[in-house]
């Protein structure tokens, strides 16, 4: 197929990842690339600023795996869990080794937002009275031009790489996401190159016929991976359900830095990739992932003008 | 759909202190606070069991907001996480996080913001950012997620949190999300000046009472929970507390509430026990 972007995630992260990026694995709770995580962790990348809104185990991990230098974020902790430990134990007490650059939640966004339409910062009215502008100096009051008052501004976010997982795209890379929407798109566009991860790699006709659900198209995508199970523990909408009791097990794990390393050794550098991380987890674990039931959308007619 | 009301016939038998918990009566205060609100943003752990108790009780027809991008939720199952599954299928509408923290709620939909906090002062002011000193914390926290612009253009904030003189304190250690700031007049003149759309703290609901905010800007003890004291509420804060002067007993949750905390919404005790 001409035009095919499809590579394995080895030689995608091997091209398109480098020492020193930033690099956004984005996705809110749902369809966070653990795949391309593991696989920068396996190519042994260093010096990365990791951005992500909510950093999650998948930067637990890769910070206890030493890949990265500095977090950008918003909320830091594992979902209904906790804590992130690796984490803490370069941010708090004697070690505050791990840079860090921190946001709201509306914050991010609008920094995702700000760098995907190319302007030099975006206005929020957030963070009034609050010490986050002390903490974080890049967040900077300004007048508004049109003389009502003080608003708040955040730069524009522009990771070098930007990875998002995704139930479907085509080898061109033009994708579909249903259910959270996180903050794809933008950071999609924001990013220098991105790397889309897909459970399923369909046919352009299957795009074309339901165009309101692309939220990135091929023009911006540099790679196309198609890794089934590749956003385990966390879940795509309609085909896996979150493993919320791997959050919960990651809780004593992370604690120890010991446990830490053997599980980053069983489970990313002693496996060659996603297909073996997916037979380690074994079939009943997936099986139990699966969705109870089934609940469909129905269908639209976008109707044909000749 | 419509699960029994609390009120309504043979559910409306007291319970007694024996047969809940402290964190169950939190939550069904926690929830009944919400009767009558229209849309409520929700929040992670406490606030999640709380807001799901009352769609379920007092507020059939509140519309649940989600910030990972969810207007009108109607999970099936308690939510896990802030961004399960279940908060999809089946809402109004799915959004992209930058529509949901611009339009809907910078935008003035939002009613009621429900926070929690590790650290909370008389005046509602809330630090979930970092114990100790911010450049070398003794503990860090998660931060703001979407706490601090919910703080500011939701129309009133509710607090759900456990007392305790390590979280009541007397000045915190970082401010994530403005309450009522030095106090009422301040908090009103800036509010008014710089357009926030939110009016502050409205209550706090604690293990052991229900706080609202009197007109100075500070928390003031208006229900004591069953079982709960006075010298408990003050062993567990850092100031000397405001106590209403026709201070009540918060009335016990009725066996429908339990049954719904109990069987449908938090069945392994996650967040009860």
């Amino acid at each position: 197929m001409s035009g095919s972007k499809v590579a394995t995630m080895r030689d995608a992260v091997a091209d398109l990842v480098r020492d020193g990026d930033t690099v956004a694995i984005e996705g809110f709770t749902h369809l966070i690339s653990f795949a391309a995580g593991h696989e920068i962790i396996r190519q042994g990348r260093r010096d990365l600023v990791l951005a992500r809104m909510t950093p999650d185990v998948i930067y637990d991990q890769m910070v206890a795996a030493g890949v990265a230098r500095k977090l950008i974020f918003s909320w830091l902790g594992n979902p209904g869990v906790g804590g992130l430990n690796a984490i803490r134990r370069v941010t708090e007490g004697a070690d505050t080794s791990l840079e860090l650059e921190e946001y709201s939640h509306f914050g991010m966004v609008a920094r995702y937002a700000a760098g995907a339409a190319n302007l030099p910062f975006m206005p929020l009215r957030s963070y009034f009275e609050t010490d986050l502008p002390v903490a974080n100096p890049l967040i900077r009051p300004i007048e508004s031009p049109y003389g009502d008052g003080m608003v708040y501004a955040v730069p524009p976010l522009k990771p070098d790489v930007t990875v998002i997982h995704a139930q479907r795209s085509d080898a061109a890379g033009n994708t579909q996401v249903w259910g959270l929407l996180g903050c794809q798109k933008e950071a999609a566009f924001a990013a220098e190159r991105v790397i889309v991860v897909v459970e399923e790699l369909v046919d352009e006709a299957v795009i074309r016929a339901d165009p309101n659900r692309t939220i990135v198209p091929g023009i911006v995508v540099d790679a196309v991976v198609v890794e089934p199970w590749g956003a385990h523990p966390s879940y795509v909408q309609g085909r896996y359900d979150r493993d919320n009791r791997f959050y919960r097990d990651w809780d004593p794990i992370s604690r120890d830095p010991a446990a830490t390393e053997q599980w980053l050794r069983d489970w990313v550098y002693d496996l060659d990739g996603r297909a073996a991380y997916a037979e380690k987890l074994g079939p009943e674990r997936l099986r139990s992932l699966l969705p109870s039931g089934s609940a469909p959308s129905g269908v639209v007619d976008y109707g044909e003008y000749r | 759909m419509a699960a029994e009301r609390p009120g309504d016939g043979p559910t409306r038998a007291a319970t007694s202190p024996a047969q809940f918990s402290k964190s169950e009566m939190m939550i069904v205060a926690a929830a009944r606070e919400l009767a009558g609100q229209r849309v409520c943003f929700v929040g992670v752990g406490l606030p999640n069991i709380a807001v799901n108790l009352a769609k379920r009780t007092v507020a059939p027809d509140m519309e649940l907001v989600y910030e990972a991008g969810v207007f009108g939720a109607r999970p099936a199952r308690l939510p896990l996480s802030i961004g399960d599954p279940t908060i999809v299928t089946g809402a109004t509408a799915v959004t992209s996080m930058w529509e949901l923290f611009a339009y809907y709620l910078q935008g003035g939909l939002i009613d009621v913001g429900f926070l929690g906090a590790a650290q909370i002062d008389r005046f509602g002011n809330i630090n979930t950012t970092v114990i100790g000193e911010y450049a070398h914390p003794k503990t860090r926290l998660p931060g703001s997620g979407g706490a601090c612009e919910i703080a500011i253009n939701a129309r009133q904030i509710f607090v759900i949190m456990r007392q305790s003189a390590r979280s009541f304190v007397e000045r915190i250690d970082f401010r994530t999300s403005p309450g009522n700031l030095g106090g009422a007049e301040k908090s009103e003149r800036i509010r008014r000046e710089q357009g926030w759309l939110g009016s502050g703290p409205s209550v706090v609901v604690t293990d052991l009472g229900i706080w609202h905010f009197d007109e100075t800007g500070e928390m003031r003890l208006d229900f004591l929970h069953p079982g709960a004291t006075l010298d408990e509420v003050r062993a567990t804060l850092g100031w000397e507390p405001h106590i209403s002067p026709s201070l009540a007993p918060t009335p016990a949750p009725t066996p429908e509430e339990l049954r719904l905390i109990r069987e449908e919404l938090d069945p392994e005790g996650m967040y009860t026990r």
